[in-house]
Order: structure tokens, then sequence, then C-alpha cells
């Protein structure tokens, strides 16, 4: 299977297979105007399977919508067909509005304008809390 | 401009402070008559506390201050749909600090960040309670002259106690602290605060059903009401209500200089009985928490 190689945009890698279509949703790449190619279950040396997306055009990503879903995913930014920029993400610090809080006693239950935020307490196990009432994300 | 929204909020040093202003206030009050003059104390109770909200105007007229506020969401304008944000940016135009209880959790959170002046969290839903356990730590101290090597136990709701949760917070902070948890298996105490337990090296817990085999070893023993408000379901409630009582004679095996407090107000896990006990301090709690109360508005008011 072939996918033409990028001029200018971006290059999700790394992705862990099954999470293409996750990440696609979520990060709404169906709105954008340019061509968005989602490829699952790539060979991968390291990964065995990887997914990979391809978005051919400027378009400003939230890393820590990807670092929360993924966070070994690696982000190249491609420039005349050069990859000019590699990062490699991790569990963002914060994530505001990527997940919810489900405690009924939440300050966010009632206040609909506030922002869902949460914090990173636990890197290894991946546990986030919110900020407002402490409860933890399950 | 500072608010207090956990116990957490403040370093041991600016807890030591205040217990030392405290004891201040209660050798010299006169000296304390008018250091509020010409400032106003908002009380925002968007739940019933007449204790915690009494306690607070106290402390303000106290120091010469002023209070204006409401004392139950009906008669405020959260009735008609008004989010905290933006009531707390409407009354810190009127007042120099806001005190406020919310039954949501984060809520004085929310209002910190919007208000222009410091807020006092005074108790958001089964969260935070900073003030009560500043009172408890004053109580602690003229008790029994430090926060670091005693065995603290803490019995009835520990899952839904905030007054629990904040005071534990703040004992893990000192040296030698050994702590006992004494509960129905219903009302442990959450998970996550059990976990960061387990991080600590200078603090110690055990869990236990018995109050009785407990006892002997307690230097305070934290008595905590199994609150209505707090359960979804009123046959757990009416179940586990009478769980904990302690009476006269569960008390023959404790020690002599046990402290025996409660954050109040009691229903019957206390037995009136108790209350002639020399060990019963949670009256003292009552006169220590407006005290407490002084010394933090004078703090966060930055006078000194």
């Amino acid at each position: 299977m072939l996918v033409n190689p990028i001029k200018n945009g971006t290059v999700l890698d790394h992705i862990s297979a099954g999470n293409g279509m996750k990440l696609y949703k979520i990060l709404r790449l169906n709105e954008l105007e340019c061509p968005v190619a989602i490829i699952t279950n790539a060979y991968s040396q390291k990964m065995g399977k990887k997914d990979i997306i391809k978005i051919d055009g400027a378009v400003a990503l939230d890393l820590d919508v990807i670092g929360y879903i993924d966070p070994g995913v690696t982000i190249n930014k491609i420039e005349d067909s050069v990859v000019v920029e590699r990062k490699h993400l991790s569990l963002p610090d914060t994530i505001s509005d990527v997940i919810h809080c489900k405690n009924p006693r939440c300050i966010t239950s009632i206040e609909q304008e506030l922002p869902h935020k949460f914090k990173l307490i636990d890197r290894e196990n991946k546990v986030y809390r919110c900020i407002y009432c402490e409860s933890k994300f399950k | 401009m500072r608010s207090l929204i956990s116990i957490l909020d403040l370093s041991v040093e600016e807890i030591d402070q205040l217990v030392n202003t405290g004891l201040d206030i209660i050798e010299n009050p006169a000296k304390y008559a008018h250091k509020c003059e010409g400032k106003k104390l908002a009380t925002l109770f968007f739940e019933p506390s007449t204790r915690t909200r009494l306690s607070f105007e106290a402390a303000m007229y106290e120091l010469g201050g002023h209070v204006i506020g409401f004392s139950d969401a009906g008669s405020s304008s959260a009735s008609k749909g008004e989010s905290v944000s933006d009531t707390v940016r409407v009354v810190s135009n009127y007042a120099d600090i806001i005190a406020m209880r919310h039954p949501k959790e984060g809520a004085p959170l929310v209002a910190s960040m919007k208000s222009t002046v410091p807020i006092i969290n005074a108790g958001d839903g089964g969260h935070n309670h900073p003030t009560q356990t500043l009172a408890d730590l004053l109580t602690i101290r003229r008790e029994k002259g430090t926060f670091g090597n005693i065995t603290v136990g803490f019995c009835g709701d520990l899952k839904f106690g905030r007054t629990v949760h904040s005071l534990i917070d703040a004992l893990t902070r000192y040296k030698g602290v050994k702590i006992v948890l004494i509960s129905p298996d219903e009302l442990k105490l959450p998970g996550y605060m059990k976990d960061a337990l387990d991080k600590m090296d200078n603090i110690t817990y055990v869990e236990t059903t018995s109050l009785e085999n407990a006892m002997p070893e307690l230097d305070i023993l934290y008595m905590t009401r199994v609150q209505k408000e707090r359960f979804f379901n009123e046959a757990d409630y009416i179940r586990l209500k009478d769980s904990y009582i302690l009476t006269p004679d569960k008390l023959e095996n404790a020690k002599s200089d046990m402290c025996i407090l409660h954050p109040l107000p009691r229903v019957n896990e206390i037995s009136v009985a108790v209350d002639d006990d020399p060990r019963a301090c949670y009256f003292k709690q009552v006169f220590n928490g407006k005290i407490i109360r002084m010394a933090l508005i004078m703090k966060l008011l930055g006078i000194e």
C-alpha cells in the first residue's frame, strides 16, 4: 500500500495500533479541508504494529490531547518535504476539557462554563485528578 | 492576594504563626479589638451552617470589623441561577474578604480564581474545611503542647468527613504521628488518601472497626457525625448512623489525659454523659475556632 509523502503538513507517527481512529475523531480531523490519511496496523520494528496519521496541510493540533490519549506519539512537522521539527510527546501535566469530571458533587456538575481541568498526579499509573474536587478520573 | 482553600495552602511555618497569633489573642484580646476597623467580611453560605457562619461573624466583630452576607442559597442570587463565579465577582466589590460555604466540591477554588479579594473556604461538600482544621490544630496545641509524636484516632464517617480529611492532611507534615482509622467498612478513609499516607515516612496508620480496641493507645480521639446529607440512600444512613457511639464506659480504657475532639454538631455519637469528663474538649474547639478565624482574617487581610 502506498501513501504519497506530504510536502507541507504534519505526520503523527508511532501511534499505538488502534488509537489512530480515536485520535482522528477526538482531534476532529474530519473537519479539515486538506487531505488526511490514516494508516492502521503499519509494520513497526519497535512496536510491531502502529498507526500513522498524515495531514497534508497546516493545522494547529492540541498536543495535550494527543499526549493524554497516546503519550508515545511522535509529531513530525514537514516543510518543503523535509522534517523540520520532531516532538516526542509525554503525558501532559494538566489537561483541560479533554476528560470530564464524573463526581456529581463537583462544582463542574453545575457551573456549565467551567473548563474541566485535571492534573497529573501519578505519571507511572496515568492518574489524573480534577483540580476542583480532586476526584480521580476513572 | 492570598486565599485559603485547602489546609495545604498554608506552610507549617504559617500554621505555627496562626496558632501563635491565636494564643496571643486569647492572652490579650483587647490588643485585637480594633484590628479590622473599616473592613467588611462577606459570609456567602450556599448551604446552611449556623455554627461556622456565626464563628466567622463573631471573629470579625471581635476584630472591630463588619459583616455582610447570606445564610442559605435560597436567599441569594444562586436561586435565580447565578454562577459562583459571577456571585463572587459581584461581592468582591462590596467586601474586603469572603468566607464561603458551598455544597459543591471545588466551589471556593473557582471563587478564588475570579475574586479580587481573599476567599476563605468555609466548607465545600465532603471535600475540605480548612478553618475547622485550624481550630482542631489550635485545640491540639493548647491541650497537648505539640503536633508531633502523638497517636490520633479518627472515628465514624471517614469517607465523607471533610474535617477528617483536612486534619489528616495537616498532620502528615509533622513527625511521629500515628493515625488510627476507626470506621465501619462502608465509611473507610478514601483510597487516594491512604495511597498518599503509604508514601510518607513520617506517619503511620492502621485501620480498625473496633473503637474499644483502639482506645488505650490514643492521645487524641476525633469523633465525627455520620451525616445524613452525604448519603444518596436513606436506608444506608439509618443502618450506619449509630455504629460508633462514645459512652463513659468505653472511656475506661482510655489514657487519663486523652483529648476528645468533635467538629460538631453532635447528634448521638458522643453521649451527653461524656460532656463532664475533663477529656472532653469539643466545646473548647468551638472557642478556639473563633480565635483562629480571627488570626486567619488578619493574616489574609495583611494586618499585623
